[in-house]
């Protein structure tokens, strides 16, 4: 893949105070020094499958597939992952590399909860302190979640500033790296932010397109038709699709969140609705005013409320090879209460947008055709305010 | 010779900071004028910018009250212009990259140069980034102002050998806003950045009390004062140039006595 000094065609860089250049020079010659460490890998590895519980299993939806009546549909299960998310794969990388660089604290952004509890449990397994930022609107939509990074030792930090969302909790995660260096690493949770970011937890989010390509040959002999994947950052996405993209065969589906719709101002869909900009240390796809000033955007998902996306991503809408669709809020929900009934398995409302998209496209689909949905992570946090959309008020 | 190699000329400088539309257009302009006219020696003029990341509270809530007062780069180009008109003394604009990359950088560089701007500062634009704004306002004859940080080490020489105008030495570590002391070792920094140049260099952040002002320019060539004047603006409002003017001759004159 396309990366010259961090670059993916015109996207990615370091746009980044000068303060932090020297970090991001000292991450970036740790990871080059043991990305292809065989020790290094060897303990990720055994993190992976002892710890994780990796490899997630490539589950045949039958039920899903005969009830659609079109492509056969298999659910990358990352929900079943320890901490219920694929977030855990880029933190027990990222910690493993902090720890070899001699970092002794841990600080995240979170949108959805998801990444600060990886990054959490991550802290708690291996010694390390914890500091994590969350929008205080997210803090409130995802209560057990800041919780569960209480529990684990973290702190957390609610962030007011702005529309006290994951854009902010970014941007607040930024400041304090750049007030403590020294023994501070940036769990960045993303494929986002400066090189060498988008690029590390890129890598260590392929993990799951290497396995949905094993498990795939073993039971269908063939590649997919389809890989489909939820998409703010992008992390579970470009993890989902990064060993087909030299397969040309394999269309590559990232569903953006469409909010209320693309046409109204409450939407997060940065490739349908942004232009280009540079804001978190990247060039990429943002929602911003003619001004450049950064768009206050809105999903009913946390985790996929954010105005830009990775710059590998934006790099493969410009070449053609992935397309990135819209999907709203009232179609997640859908999804995420079909796959409940249908299947018995109740995804998150982020991987609830990549169902929902499948179930779009898959009816109209050949039942010789195979559809792979990365179900990012599950449900569970997301009870109540889907409960809430459908105007039912539960306690937990 | 540039404006701003003469603001640093007879005497050490003193840079005020103002968060353009910090309460409204009006009193900045009124603010500004009496920054200048109480000895101020180069203004910074912040275009606003919905996230800046590299500011602490202080000036991420002016931000937030220029925008919603509806403070947009086409405003600060106009109010820049009519300051020109009197003002001899340089003005740089700081901002964020997307501020400029959104308008455009050509047309950003032109109307600038228009407006009389002698230079830019990007506190998201590091060296390894800079050449794509840079090699479009050298054509407009705007300086592109690099920074050097508390971290920058062995990227000194680099950063200051292709610098332009003046330097921006960062006191300390993490954001803008105003510290009780500076741990730095602010006479090194300077020292490895005479080594690589001739452009005077100016220390920012934390700086609040005349007394900080003139120790750090005493080590370098200038002190720069953000968040101090910011706060001041936030207190009295509509009101705030008088009460700025004092502050800055106070901080003027310590940097002057030098």
């Amino acid at each position: 893949m396309t990366n010259q000094n961090g670059r993916f065609g015109i996207h990615g860089g370091q746009y980044i105070p000068e303060t932090l250049m020297n970090a991001v020079i000292e991450l970036e010659a740790a990871y080059n020094k043991y990305k292809n460490d065989p020790q290094f890998n060897a303990e990720l590895t055994e993190l992976f499958n002892n710890y994780a519980g990796r490899p997630s299993r490539l589950y045949y939806a039958e039920k899903m597939t005969k009830d659609l009546g079109g492509a056969k549909i298999y659910l990358k299960r990352e929900d079943l992952n320890h901490t219920g998310a694929h977030k855990i794969n880029n933190c027990l990388g990222q910690a493993l590399l902090a720890k070899k660089m001699g970092k002794t604290r841990l600080i995240a952004e979170t949108g959805a909860g998801q990444h600060g509890v990886a990054t959490a449990t991550v802290a708690a397994l291996m010694g390390m302190e914890c500091v994590v930022f969350m929008g205080k609107v997210d803090t409130e939509r995802q209560a057990l979640n800041v919780y569960k990074m209480k529990l684990l030792g973290a702190e957390v930090v609610p962030v007011t500033d702005g529309t006290g969302t994951l854009k902010d909790a970014v941007s607040q995660a930024m400041r304090e790296w750049t007030s403590r260096i020294d023994d501070t690493h940036y769990c960045l949770g993303s494929v986002m932010g400066p090189h060498p970011f988008p690029t590390i937890v890129r890598d260590f989010q392929a993990v799951i397109s290497k396995e949905i390509k094993e498990q795939m040959l073993e039971k269908e002999g063939r590649l997919p038709d389809a890989v489909i994947a939820c998409v703010g950052g992008g992390s579970n996405a470009i993890g989902s699709f990064y060993h087909f993209i030299d397969d040309p065969s394999v269309r590559l589906i990232g569903c953006e969140a469409a909010g209320r719709g693309i046409d109204t101002f409450e939407t997060a869909a940065t490739i349908n609705t942004g232009r280009l900009g540079i804001f978190h240390g990247m060039k990429s796809y943002f929602c911003q005013n003619e001004y450049g000033q950064i768009a206050p955007v809105y999903s009913i998902s946390a985790g996929l409320d954010y105005p830009g996306i990775g710059p590998e991503h934006a790099y493969l809408h410009d070449i053609g090879r992935a397309e990135y669709v819209p999907v709203t809020d009232e179609e997640a929900v859908e999804a995420f209460e079909y796959t409940s009934r249908t299947e018995g398995i109740i995804p998150a409302i982020e991987s609830s947008h990549a169902i929902a998209y499948a179930m779009k496209i898959a009816p109209k689909m050949d039942k010789d055709k195979i559809i792979v949905i990365t179900v990012s992570g599950r449900g569970d946090k997301d009870c109540a305010a889907i409960a809430r959309y459908r105007g039912e008020e539960i306690s937990e | 010779m540039s404006r701003i190699a003469e603001a640093f000329q007879n005497h050490k400088a003193f840079i005020a900071f103002i968060t353009v539309g910090d309460p409204d257009l009006e009193t900045t302009e009124k603010v500004v004028r009496a920054a200048v006219e109480n000895g101020a020696d180069l203004i910074e003029l912040g275009i606003p910018f919905s996230d800046p990341t590299a500011e602490g509270p202080v000036i991420m809530e002016a931000d937030e009250v220029a925008l919603k007062a509806g403070t947009t780069t086409d405003k600060v180009l106009e109010l820049t212009k009519k300051l020109r008109e009197t003002i001899r003394i340089p003005m740089v604009y700081m901002t964020y990259a997307n501020v400029v990359f959104s308008y455009g950088c050509e047309k950003f560089a032109q109307k600038a140069a228009e407006a009389g701007i002698d230079g830019l500062i990007l506190p998201d634009v590091p060296y390894e980034e800079k050449d794509e704004f840079a090699e479009v306002f050298d054509r407009y004859g705007i300086d592109l102002i690099s920074m050097i940080a508390p971290t920058s080490e062995d990227r000194i020489s680099m950063i200051a050998r292709e610098a332009k105008g003046f330097i921006y030495m960062v006191s300390s570590l993490g954001v803008t806003g105003t510290r009780s002391e500076i741990t730095t070792d602010i006479g090194a920094m300077t020292e490895l950045v005479k080594k690589s140049t001739k452009i005077p260099c100016a220390v920012g952040f934390g700086i609040s009390t005349p007394e900080q002002a003139a120790k750090m320019a005493e080590l370098s060539d200038g002190a720069i004062v953000g968040s101090a004047i910011i706060k001041i603006i936030a207190k009295y409002g509509k009101e705030a140039a008088g009460p700025v003017g004092k502050y800055v001759k106070q901080m003027a004159d310590a940097v002057h006595k030098l």
